[in-house]
C-alpha cells in the first residue's frame, strides 16, 4: 500500500550505455530479413497474447510511462509545449489514477523540436521528465553536416537530456554502411551524456533487410535508442519494421552485453495498438525492456485513447474525449 | 494484484474465452448424442465420455455405432446419393455456400467447442481451423457450380466413407466433405472418437441448411466403427486421414473391392535451414511448424535439419524461442500451447522421449500448468539418422534435430525417411530454394513458411504418408470418375500347342530387358508361344522374383531420367515411333501370328500415334498456380511418382505396353513393364526398338512370364512407387494388398475391360496416374 504514494517514474534500474563498438561489415552484411515471415509473425502477434481487465490497466499505465509527449509542429509557441509539459506531469485524471492506486503516473519524456527545448525544461524543471529534441535537421537531415552536429551541442547545451537524431537515408540506400557509421559516431559523441535515439526512418529504407543492416550499424555507432521514423514519412512505425529493429536490438544484446532502447514512432494511435506493441517488445526482448529507460513510443495522439480507456476500465461506461484534458 | 502490482509485473494475467455459449448448446442436446442419420439425430445408445483434456472434466456422451448404425448410415447416404446428384452442381453450390454461411455465422460457437474439445489454444481453432475450415465449404461451393462444365465426363463416386482425425476435427471433416458433396457424392463421416462435438454442431449446421436428409450422415464411436465404415460393401469411395499403421489395414482391408481409396498419413517432415536465412523468422517458423496444435500435426516440421555453420547459433535462439512459449488452458487467449488430446497420447509421447538417450535434449523453461495433459516443448539436437526419434512420428511438441553440411546432403537428410508429407526450407537465395522443393521427397514444400493450407492448394503426401490429394482441383478429381465403367475383363490365354512348329531361318532366342541390356532370366526358363493353329513360334523367358528384383534396381538406378526436360523425353517418345514405324511390317505380322487376328498393322499405327500423343504431352501437362490468398505463389507441380511398375494388358501385345509405358516415362518416371503374358514377344522384339531409340538403359525394363507370380512381387517391393495392372489375370486384390507395405499408389483393373485402340486408352487419366502433385509454397516480399 505504501507503493501507491511513491511516484512511480522509471526506471528502478540504471543501465549502463551502449559505447558501440567498431564497424563490423560481416555482420552488417549477414543481416537478413525474409518480408512474409515478418509480417506473418507481426501478423499473429495481435493473435498471440491479448491482456484483459485490471491487466490491460495496469499495461495501458506502463504504456504512459513510456511515451514520449511529442509536438513537432511548426506553429508550436511557448504556451502550446508549457500546456503539453504540464500534460506529461499528469498525463491522465487523478481521479482515475487514485481509482486505479497509479497516482503520480507520469509520461517517459516530452518530444519537441530545438527552440522549444528551453520552454521545455523551464516547465519541467523539478519533475525529473527528460526533455529530448529532434534534431540533425529533422526531419529529412539534409542540412549540413556540421550544422546537424552544432544543432544537437546546442539543444544539448538547452538542457535536452535525449537528441532524437536523423539518419542520411542515401547511405542506407547506396550500402554506404562506413558513412552511416561515421555519421553516427559523429553525433553520438556529440551528443555527450545526453542520451541519443537514432531515428532510421524506416519507410524511406526501401526494404526490411536496409533496416535490419541500419539498426545494426547505428547499435555499432553507440546509439542508445534506434527509433523507427520521424513522424513525418508517409509510413512511420509498423510491426514488421518493429520486428526487425527489435531482433536487431535482441542480437546486438546478445553479441556485445549492451541492451539499447527502441522507439516506434507515428502512427500509433489506439490503446490497443499499444498493448500490442508492449506484447511484442515483452516476447522479443524481454521483461526488462518493457520500461522507458529502454522503451518509447512517439506519439501525440495516443495518449488521448488511453485516458478513455482507463476511465472505461474504471466506471464501465465508454469516455469521451473532451472529459480529459487536452494535452 | 493490484493494478500497481501488475504494473511493475508486467504479467498477461488471464484472458479465457467465454465457453459459456458452447457449453448451452451442450446442455440443449441433452449433453448425450446419437448419430446423424438420414437427417435427424438417432437416440443415444451405448454411450462414451467426451472429455476436455485440460481439466479432464466430461463435456458430453457420444454414441458407438453398432453395425446396423453404419447399415443405416450408408443406405440413407445410397438412397440420398442419385437425387443429390441430379440436382447439378449449380443446386448442390447452393447448399455447401450455405454450409459456409452458417459456419462463419456461428464461427465462435465451433471455436470454442473445437478448443474445449481437443485441448488446441483457442487462438488456434479461431483463427485457423475454423477459418479454414468455411473456406473449404466457400472454396467447393465454386467447385459444386462449376462442375457439370469443368468436369464434364466425370460422375460422382457414390457413397463415400470418410474416417477423420482427433487433431482437426472440423477442418478435417470440410477437407472431406465439402469435395464429396460438390462432387455429387453423399458422405458418411466418422469423426474421431476423442473429437465428435464439432462434427455433431456441423450435422446441427447441415439441418439449419436443409441439406436433402441422407447426404450428410455422421456416426461415432471408435476405430472399429470406422472400420464397419470403410469396408462397409455399399460404399464406393473411401477417404481416411490418420495414422500410417491404420492406413495401411485400411489399404488391405479394401484391397480388391474396387472402392476408391485416398489416405493422408503421417509424417516426419523435414525443416531445413540453410545458413543464409533469416534465422530470427526461421525459428518463430518453428513455432508454427513444431508447437502448432502440441505437434499433433501430421505435416508438423519435426524434424530439424540446419547447416552446420549457423547450428549453434540457431540452436540458441531456438532454445531462447521456446522459453517464451506459455503452455496452458487453451481457452486462454495468450496461451501458444495448449492440452494433449487424450492421457494415452500423452503417455505415448513420454514413452517415446524417455526412451530416448541420444542427442542433446532442452526443455521449454516455461511454466506448466499443475494438472491436465500438457508436455512440455522439447528440443532434442545431435541426433543421427539412425536414432529411432530421427525416423518415428512422435506427434506432440517434441522437435528432433542434426545438422548438414551441403544442400545435397540437405536433401539426402531429407529424404532419408519412410515418409512424404510435407517439408520446410528456409534459405534468402532463389537459387537454392528453387532447387532444393523439387527435390525433397514430400507432397507439400514450404519455402520460407511452414504450415499454410488453403482450399485451392492440393495437400497429400508420398511414400508411407499416403496418396490423393485433397483441395484444387486435384481434390476434386478424388470424388469423381469418369463415367461409365468398362466390360467384365475375361481371362486371355496363350494358345496351346499343335503338332507343328513353323519353321525359322535362324532360331531367335527373346530375353528380358533389363537396365538397358538384354538379360536371360534368372531361373534359365521358357516357355512356349503358339500360334492360334497351335505351330510353334517361339519362346518368352520365364522371369521369377529375381528379375523383378534386378529390373527394380535398375529401374532405381536410372534416376536422372526424372530430371531431363520434357522437351529430351518427348524427343526420345518421337525417335521411338519413328523406330516402331520403320518395323512396322514385322510388327504386325508378329502380332497377328501371336493372336490369330488381322489388327497387327492397325495395332502399330495405333502405337505409333500413341507414343505421338504422350511425345505432344511430354512437355504439355503443365501444373499451375493455385490461387492462394497470399502474396506469393502456390505451384501445384506434377512431379513424376519414381518407379512404377506395370503389368501390361493382355488383349494388345504392343499396344497394351505401349500405352502404359508411354505416359509413364513421358512424365519422367522409369519402368518395369510385364508383357502381354498369353503374346509375350511383341515386346521382347520391342526391346529392339527401344535400343535404337536413345532410351536410357534402366528407364524401360521389360520382363516376361506370369502374370500371377510375378505381380505379387512388384505389389510388395519397397522400392517401387506406384503399380498399375491391366492383366486379364485376377490381380487387382493382390496387387492393392502387396501395396499396403510402403503404401504405394495402385492402379488395377479391377476385372474390368479398357478399350486400348479408343479414347479410353490414352490420356489426361494416365497422365495423373503418371504424376504426384507437388505443392510448393512461395510467399515472397522485397
Amino acid at each position: 500500500m505504501q507503493m501507491q504514494t511513491e511516484a512511480v517514474q522509471l526506471p528502478q534500474t540504471v543501465e549502463p550505455r551502449n559505447p558501440g563498438m567498431g564497424l563490423d561489415l560481416d555482420w552488417v552484411m549477414r543481416a537478413t530479413a525474409n518480408r512474409s515471415a515478418i509480417e506473418r509473425r507481426a501478423a499473429a502477434l495481435p493473435g498471440r497474447r491479448s491482456v484483459k481487465k485490471d491487466f490491460q490497466a495496469a499495461w495501458l499505465c506502463r504504456a504512459v510511462t513510456c511515451i514520449d509527449l511529442t509536438t513537432l509542429a511548426g506553429d508550436d509557441t511557448v504556451g502550446r509545449v508549457t500546456r503539453l509539459c504540464a500534460k506529461a506531469l499528469q498525463p491522465v485524471r487523478s481521479d482515475l489514477l487514485a481509482a486505479l492506486g497509479m497516482d503520480g503516473l507520469t509520461v517517459g519524456a516530452v518530444c519537441v523540436y530545438h527552440d522549444m527545448v528551453a520552454p521545455a525544461v523551464t516547465a519541467l524543471a523539478g519533475t525529473g521528465i527528460p526533455v529530448a529534441a529532434v534534431s540533425t535537421g529533422f526531419p529529412a537531415g539534409l542540412s549540413p553536416f556540421h550544422l546537424r552536429v552544432a544543432e544537437i551541442e546546442e539543444s544539448v547545451k538547452a538542457g535536452a537530456a535525449e537528441i532524437d537524431i536523423v539518419i542520411s537515408r542515401r547511405h542506407v540506400l547506396t550500402g554506404n554502411w562506413q558513412a552511416l557509421y561515421d555519421e553516427m559516431r559523429a553525433f553520438r559523441a556529440a551528443c555527450g551524456e545526453a542520451h541519443v535515439k537514432a531515428i532510421l526512418a524506416t519507410g524511406e529504407l526501401g526494404t526490411l533487410q536496409n533496416v535490419a543492416r541500419a539498426s545494426l550499424v547505428c547499435m555499432m555507432a553507440g546509439a542508445d535508442f534506434i527509433k523507427t521514423s520521424t513522424g513525418k514519412e508517409s509510413v512511420n512505425a509498423t510491426l514488421p519494421v518493429s520486428l526487425v529493429m527489435v531482433r536487431a536490438i535482441r542480437e546486438f544484446h546478445e553479441a556485445t552485453g549492451h541492451r539499447v532502447g527502441y522507439k516506434p514512432a507515428g502512427g500509433i494511435s489506439k490503446a490497443k495498438d499499444a498493448l500490442v506493441y508492449l506484447a511484442l517488445i515483452k516476447e522479443e526482448l524481454g521483461d526488462r525492456w518493457v520500461q522507458n529507460d529502454l522503451f518509447r513510443f512517439g506519439a501525440s495522439s495516443l495518449l488521448g485513447d488511453i485516458e478513455r480507456q482507463l476511465e472505461h476500465h474504471v466506471t464501465g461506461a465508454y469516455s469521451a474525449s473532451w472529459r480529459h484534458a487536452a494535452g | 494484484m493490484t493494478v500497481r502490482e501488475i504494473f511493475e509485473s508486467m504479467d498477461y494475467g488471464s484472458a479465457p474465452e467465454a465457453a459459456g455459449d458452447a457449453l448451452a448448446w451442450l446442455v440443449d442436446q441433452g449433453d448425450r448424442f446419437g448419430h446423424f442419420i438420414d437427417g435427424a439425430m438417432t437416440e443415444p445408445e451405448a454411450v462414451f465420455e467426451s472429455r476436455n483434456p485440460a481439466t479432464g472434466e466430461v463435456l458430453a456422451h457420444v454414441s458407438q455405432a453398432t453395425e446396423d448404425d453404419v447399415d443405416a448410415a450408408v443406405a440413407a447416404a445410397r438412397r440420398a446419393q442419385g437425387k443429390w446428384e441430379k440436382l447439378g452442381g449449380p443446386g448442390r453450390a447452393r447448399y455447401l455456400y450455405a454450409l459456409a454461411r452458417l459456419m462463419q455465422k456461428h464461427a465462435r460457437l465451433f471455436a470454442v467447442l473445437e478448443t474445449l474439445d481437443n485441448g488446441k489454444p483457442i487462438r488456434e481453432s479461431r483463427d485457423i481451423d475454423i477459418p479454414l475450415a468455411q473456406r473449404h465449404f466457400y472454396y467447393h461451393a465454386g467447385q459444386a457450380q462449376l462442375f457439370d462444365s469443368e468436369y464434364a465426363g466425370r460422375v460422382a463416386q457414390g457413397v463415400c466413407g470418410q474416417v477423420i482425425p482427433w487433431n482437426f476435427p472440423l477442418l478435417m471433416l470440410s477437407w472431406k466433405v465439402a469435395p464429396a458433396l460438390a462432387a455429387g457424392n453423399t458422405v458418411v463421416l466418422k469423426p474421431a472418437e476423442y473429437t465428435s462435438l464439432t462434427a455433431l454442431l456441423f450435422a446441427d449446421i447441415c439441418r439449419q441448411a436443409g441439406v436433402p436428409k441422407g447426404v450428410v450422415n455422421i456416426v461415432t464411436g471408435d476405430g472399429a466403427v470406422g472400420e464397419r465404415v470403410v469396408t462397409h460393401p455399399d460404399v464406393d469411395k473411401v477417404a481416411f486421414t490418420g495414422s500410417t499403421a491404420v492406413g495401411r489395414r485400411i489399404r488391405e482391408a479394401t484391397a480388391g473391392s474396387g472402392k476408391a481409396l485416398t489416405l493422408e498419413l503421417g509424417g516426419k517432415s523435414p525443416y531445413i535451414v540453410f545458413e543464409d536465412a533469416d534465422l530470427d523468422s526461421a525459428v518463430e517458423g518453428l513455432v508454427d511448424a513444431i508447437w502448432f496444435n502440441q505437434g499433433q500435426v501430421c505435416c508438423a516440421g519435426s524434424r530439424l535439419l540446419v547447416q552446420e555453420g549457423v547450428a549453434s547459433r540457431f540452436h540458441a535462439k531456438l532454445r531462447a524461442r521456446m522459453d517464451t512459449l506459455r503452455v496452458g488452458s487453451p481457452l486462454d487467449k495468450s496461451i501458444d500451447v495448449g492440452a494433449i488430446v487424450d492421457p494415452k497420447q500423452l503417455e505415448a509421447i513420454r514413452k517415446l522421449v524417455d526412451g530416448n538417450s541420444s542427442g542433446t535434449t532442452y526443455r521449454a523453461n516455461c511454466e506448466m500448468p499443475e494438472s491436465g495433459c500438457f508436455y512440455p516443448p522439447t528440443l532434442i539436437t545431435g541426433l543421427s539418422t539412425a536414432d529411432p526419434l530421427m525416423q518415428e512420428e512422435i506427434f506432440g511438441p517434441v522437435l528432433v534435430g542434426t545438422t548438414f553440411r551441403t544442400p545435397s546432403e540437405a536433401v539426402d537428410l531429407a529424404n532419408n525417411t519412410r515418409y512424404g508429407l510435407a517439408a520446410t526450407l528456409w534459405s534468402e537465395n532463389i537459387n537454392v530454394a528453387l532447387d532444393i522443393a523439387p527435390k525433397l521427397a514430400a507432397g507439400v514444400v514450404w519455402v520460407n513458411g511452414t504450415n499454410m493450407f488453403d482450399a485451392a492448394a492440393p495437400f497429400g503426401g508420398v511414400r508411407e504418408s499416403g496418396f490423393g490429394r485433397e483441395g484444387g482441383p486435384e481434390g476434386m478429381m478424388a470424388y469423381s470418375k469418369p463415367s461409365g465403367p468398362g466390360k467384365a475383363l475375361a481371362k486371355i490365354a496363350g494358345f496351346s500347342s499343335g503338332a507343328d512348329t513353323e519353321p525359322q531361318a535362324v532360331d531367335r532366342t527373346a530375353k528380358l530387358y533389363v537396365g538397358g541390356k538384354q538379360a536371360r532370366p534368372d531361373g534359365g526358363h521358357a516357355y512356349h508361344v503358339f500360334t492360334k493353329a497351335g505351330k510353334l513360334i517361339g519362346q518368352a523367358p520365364l522371369a521369377n522374383r529375381k528379375d523383378v528384383r534386378n529390373a527394380v534396381e535398375a529401374a532405381r538406378a536410372a534416376k536422372g531420367w526424372a530430371g531431363t526436360t520434357g522437351h529430351l523425353r518427348a524427343q526420345i517418345l518421337y525417335y521411338i515411333a519413328e523406330n516402331l514405324a520403320a518395323r512396322k511390317d514385322e510388327f504386325a505380322a508378329r502380332i497377328n501370328r501371336m493372336t490369330g487376328g488381322r489388327s497387327g498393322a492397325k495395332e502399330v499405327d495405333v502405337s505409333v500415334n500413341r507414343l505421338f500423343t504422350y511425345a505432344a504431352w511430354a512437355d504439355k501437362f503443365d501444373g499451375r498456380v493455385a490461387q492462394v490468398p497470399l502474396r506469393g505463389v502456390a505451384l501445384a507441380m506434377r512431379a513424376p511418382c519414381g518407379v512404377i511398375g506395370a503389368i501390361c494388358p493382355d488383349d494388345h501385345p504392343l499396344l497394351g505396353l505401349v500405352s502404359v509405358m508411354a505416359p509413364a516415362i513421358s512424365m519422367g518416371n522409369r519402368t518395369v513393364l510385364v508383357a502381354s503374358e498369353p503374346f509375350p514377344l511383341a515386346a521382347t522384339d520391342f526391346y529392339q526398338v527401344l535400343e535404337t531409340s536413345d532410351v536410357p538403359g534402366g528407364v524401360v525394363n521389360i520382363l516376361t512370364g506370369r502374370h500371377t507370380d510375378l505381380a505379387p512381387v512388384l505389389a510388395s517391393h519397397m522400392d517401387v512407387e506406384a503399380v498399375w495392372s491391366f492383366s486379364s489375370s485376377d490381380l487387382s486384390a493382390g496387387i492393392e494388398r502387396g501395396a499396403a507395405g510402403n503404401l504405394k499408389r495402385t492402379w488395377v483393373n479391377d476385372g474390368r475391360a479398357r478399350d486400348w485402340a479408343g479414347e479410353a486408352g490414352e490420356g489426361r487419366v494416365f497422365l495423373d496416374a503418371a504424376t504426384d502433385t507437388k505443392t510448393v509454397w512461395v510467399p515472397y516480399g522485397a
